[in-house]
């Protein structure tokens, strides 16, 4: 129980990157893209996390209490907004591929190879 | 490779990979006892330093300020990019709006309702940032939010108008600009870029964290106006095909 | 602490708002100035650095938090020869794209001109960094603006196939390292590089700190394209704009290499001391796989641009030898091969762009002697194949022969051949091409190489005395970088100084001050041994660029028989390269899987 989530940050990268080897779409391959960086959120939040503690903001508790680690939450912040930016630029490319090779399957849209 | 050759390849590679990761994670402290010495050492700093109560706000913009002016920098970026990569050579301008008028008068009560508490949430979020939860990304993104509810309930006209490009891409890069001239205000001050540069302030209120605050509403402005711009340019990717279809 | 260590990032991220703010304000004529200058600012700062530097490492807290007892709480840029250096040469780099590009890329090109301000901030960035998921930010900043410069001509197809490949694969290699700066988190509690080199070393390395590394080894060689992660590389380089596949020769195909130099020395090194045996072995393996495979792909190509996309693959895996030699001269090496090959293959794209501007097309054979009015062009980048290739006291020369030394040292003297030969077949290629396109020498047919569809070139007068002067000028710093005097010493004792994990803990955690002593200014003075194989350098360039252009004339049985044996792994090699994201994804799979492995065993 202890490593549970742990476990799942690793499955949640594992199982992403088998969407994207097996995707036919360009737009299913980026989810399975945000489901691998998913996994990196869970990994850092899970990391800073301390039993019996609670959300590092001190207002309206008593200073000096307990809290989880801030550093983890304000990496994932950077973390998603990474993931934003990335999705949008491979959604684009998506877009400008079906306008020019009228498909979004992967394997149709080759131009160059070798 | 045939898709059935590339599976087997995956297979056994990703057998592999599963393998060193379980291995590795199996390493790590296990679940809730967590004992860095970073996250501890800001946990009895950060109040006495800056008087801000939320130290997440205080981690993202004054301890690893050069941290978040890189992600600031990289949805400018990605705005850039996205209107560089949706460019349309367009000769002429499509003046006609697309057929995407809203029927429905559920649809438009629900947007009279929601928009301008979703508006203020928003900016509530965004204000207080560094007091409770919340900060700059978060009340962005929940005002941006507020105005694609615009277009949700009111159909892509009303949505230009609300949100007029040249001001909106000025804004945006006037709130990374922003981001980066605090940080040479810093500079100037403190001799370190970012140094925070009021004073600590009263914790619990608006007026704590010194700079804090400056650097959480550049960062709302230029989230907002990021994700506007980037709800521009792939709304049009839409509206405009619909309009082609009718005219 | 010196304000001048911000100013790298700092100006380019500025200009690159206020070209995006102004854009409506500023008047058309002058639009082009601003962000040149820039660029141009931006590396006059580094150049300043660097002489700073060369006395003394500098510091910066940002924010000004120093570190509390012993923890550090901030993020730091440190400035030291190595770092600051690569800086310059970005600086330097993305100005000259700047000064190539004038009128060259007429459709957004104030999004063109931000894209690259923004690139050249996050590789001073991630240049100067010393702290792990500061890197990451810069490393990631850069990519994200790289995606959408890869993708500039929407138009073709091709273009978009590499780009998304290209955004596929290092999102991936992102999310890898990103999987790795966690589990150093989670185990260290860090995230500077000194501290967590301090943490680490207290202990033997067990899974995690193996995983990590590999993890996020893995994913910079995606970037850098190292064999098998190095499948998107030929599909991106081959349709970028000529201006930008400079910018990706020069600088971020090497970014990578960078990282894990700098990650390993600092944060790895104490915790891997006992074991480097394994770690050279494997850089050692991968950098030769990598050097040998791009010369005999580069071979087969016909399309000028991705044959140069092949040679700069050959040139990243000899580099990565020697940095995987992790002794001085090695990193030395590595740092002289950068600044060479960057100057000589960035000119190589930049005259592929002259040849789509004025002939529409960068295929070898289809542009058979029409290259012939521009025989000042030709010469140009016929002497920038030799500069690659290492012929004595010119270009790349001053890089071989350090790591031909750095090799004996460690006892991998066998090493030094392979990447002559790999050098040579490589560069072969691509005087080959000159020698078809500019001087109508060999035949016009080949069936071997593999054609690639015509692209478009950019709309638009271009200034084509410009784009040939800066090519030239490249060319020259190219080939000049050999003989530079002193450039020899200063590398060696920079390279020196980033291995020295002490010194960066010393002055990152307890406030020391690292100075160096100051090197005479010396020519290069190369030993007999890598004068013989500059010779042979030569003689294979030749050997090989002759084979290539009068391929016909073999007897037709030597041909069967050569058939008969090269055939199959050669249609296998190309296979590999199917142009399909998913592909890429595997092998990256299975060369992390096997890295993993492989130092799973050797590493505990």
């Amino acid at each position: 129980m202890s490593y549970l989530p742990y476990v799942v940050a690793g499955w949640l990268f594992l199982i992403g990157l088998y969407g994207v080897v097996t995707s036919r779409n360009f737009i299913h391959l980026t989810v399975c893209l945000t489901v691998m960086q998913s996994s990196t959120y869970v990994l850092l939040l899970a990391i800073g996390y301390k039993h019996r503690s609670s959300a590092p903001i001190f207002y309206g508790i008593p200073a000096g209490s307990r809290v989880v680690d801030p550093v983890v939450q304000a990496l994932t912040l950077t973390d998603i907004v990474v993931s934003v930016a990335v999705v949008a630029l491979i959604l684009s490319l998506a877009l400008d591929i079906h306008e020019q090779a009228k498909t979004l399957d992967p394997e149709q849209a080759v131009e160059v190879s070798g | 490779m045939s898709p059935r050759a590339r599976l087997a390849v995956f297979g056994c590679a990703g057998a592999g990979l599963a393998a060193l990761l379980f291995w590795g994670l199996a390493g790590l402290p296990a679940f809730g006892h967590y004992q860095g010495a970073y996250g501890n050492q800001l946990e009895r700093e950060v109040m006495p330093e800056r008087h801000t109560t939320n130290l997440v706000g205080a981690v993202v913009f004054d301890y690893r300020g050069i941290d978040t002016l890189g992600e600031e920098f990289i949805l400018f970026t990605a705005v850039m990019g996205v209107t560089l990569l949706l460019r349309k050579n367009r000769e002429q301008e499509i003046e006609d709006a697309p057929d995407d008028t809203v029927r429905s008068d559920a649809v438009r009560i629900a947007g009279l309702f929601l928009v301008a508490p979703t508006f203020l949430l928003g900016l509530w979020v965004a204000a207080f940032g560094y007091v409770t939860p919340g900060g700059g990304f978060q009340g962005g993104v929940v005002l941006a939010g507020a105005l694609l509810l615009v277009y949700l309930t009111g159909g892509s006209r009303r949505y230009t108008g609300v949100t007029p490009l040249t001001a909106v891409e000025m804004a945006e890069a006037s709130g990374a600009g922003a981001f980066v001239a605090l940080g040479l205000a810093g500079l100037i001050a403190h001799g370190a870029y970012l140094h925070n540069f009021l004073g600590a302030g009263r914790q619990g209120t608006l007026e704590s964290g010194g700079s804090i605050p400056l650097v959480n509403w550049a960062t709302a402005l230029a989230v907002t106006t990021a994700m506007l711009l980037l709800f521009k340019e792939f709304l049009e990717e839409y509206s405009v095909p619909v309009a082609r279809r009718r005219g | 602490m010196s304000w001048l260590l911000v100013m790298p990032v700092v100006v380019p991220l500025a200009s690159a708002a206020l070209v995006a703010a102004g854009d409506h304000v500023v008047p058309e004529a002058v639009k082009e100035y601003p962000p040149m200058i820039a660029a141009a600012a931006s590396a006059v700062f580094s150049v300043l650095l660097l002489l700073q530097v060369q006395s003394h490492d500098l510091v910066h807290w940002h924010g000004g938090w120093t570190p509390r007892h012993g923890v550090a709480i901030g993020i730091a840029f440190v400035g030291e020869p190595l770092g600051v250096g690569f800086a310059a040469f970005a600086g330097v780099i993305v100005t000259a794209a700047l000064v190539f590009s004038w009128h060259y890329m007429e459709e957004s090109p104030r999004l063109y001109r931000v894209l690259m301000l923004v690139f050249l901030a996050a590789v001073s960035g991630f240049a100067l960094s010393a702290d792990l998921f500061n890197m990451f930010v810069w490393f990631e900043l850069g990519a994200v603006a790289t995606y959408a410069l890869a993708g500039y001509m929407v138009e073709e197809l091709g273009p978009l196939q590499g780009a998304i490949n290209f955004a596929i694969t290092n999102s991936i290699a992102a999310f890898s390292i990103l999987f790795g700066i966690g589990l150093v988190y989670g185990r260290t509690g860090a995230l500077n590089l000194a501290q967590i080199g301090e943490s680490l070393a207290q202990r033997r390395p067990d899974g995690l700190v193996i995983v990590a590394f590999t993890l996020i080894v893995a994913g910079f060689f995606v970037k850098s394209a190292l064999v098998p992660f190095h499948l998107w590389l030929a599909d991106t380089y081959a349709v970028a704009p000529a201006p930008v596949c400079l910018v990706f020769a020069a600088v971020m195909s090497e970014l990578g290499l960078f990282g894990i130099a700098r990650i390993y020395w600092t944060a790895f090194s104490g915790a891997f001391a006992a074991h480097s045996g394994a770690i050279t072995a494997t850089f050692v393996a991968v950098g030769l796989a990598t050097a040998l495979l791009g010369a005999v792909m580069a071979l087969l190509q016909r399309h000028l641009k991705r044959l140069l996309a092949y040679t700069v693959i050959a040139h990243v895996g000899v580099t990565l030898v020697g940095i995987g030699l992790l002794n001085a001269k090695g990193t030395a090496a590595a740092a002289n091969l950068v600044l060479a090959h960057g100057l000589l293959t960035g000119a190589l794209f930049l005259g592929a762009g002259v040849l789509l501007r004025e002939f529409g097309d960068v295929d070898e054979l289809r542009l058979f002697g029409r290259g012939g009015r521009l025989r000042v062009l030709g010469t140009t980048l016929a002497l920038a194949a030799v500069g690659l290739a290492g012929v004595p006291y010119v270009g790349t020369f001053l890089g071989h022969s350090l790591l031909d030394e750095s090799a004996r040292t460690r006892g991998y003297g066998w090493v030094a051949p392979l990447t002559v030969l790999a050098t040579a077949v490589s560069s072969a290629a691509v005087l080959r091409a000159v020698a078809r396109i500019f001087f109508a020498v060999g035949t016009r047919e080949d069936p071997l190489l593999s054609a690639q569809p015509p692209e478009e070139p950019p709309e638009e007068e271009a200034n084509r005395p410009l784009m040939v002067v800066v090519t030239a000028l490249l060319v020259a710093l190219g080939l000049a970088a050999s003989v530079i005097p002193g450039l020899q010493d200063r590398t060696e004792h920079a390279a020196d100084h980033f291995r020295d994990r002490r010194a960066y803990v010393g002055q990152l955690l307890h406030g020391e001050q690292a100075k160096h002593e100051p090197s005479p200014v010396v020519l290069h003075s190369a030993k007999p041994v890598s004068l013989v194989y500059g010779g042979l350098e030569a003689a294979i360039l030749l050997a090989a660029t002759a084979l290539g252009l009068y391929r016909r004339r073999v007897p037709l049985g030597v041909r069967r028989v050569a058939g008969r044996f090269l055939g199959p792994p050669i249609t296998v090699l190309r296979g590999f390269h199917s142009g399909i994201a998913a592909d890429y994804v595997a092998w990256i799979t299975v060369g992390t899987a096997l890295i993993g492995g492989i130092w799973a065993l050797t590493l505990r």
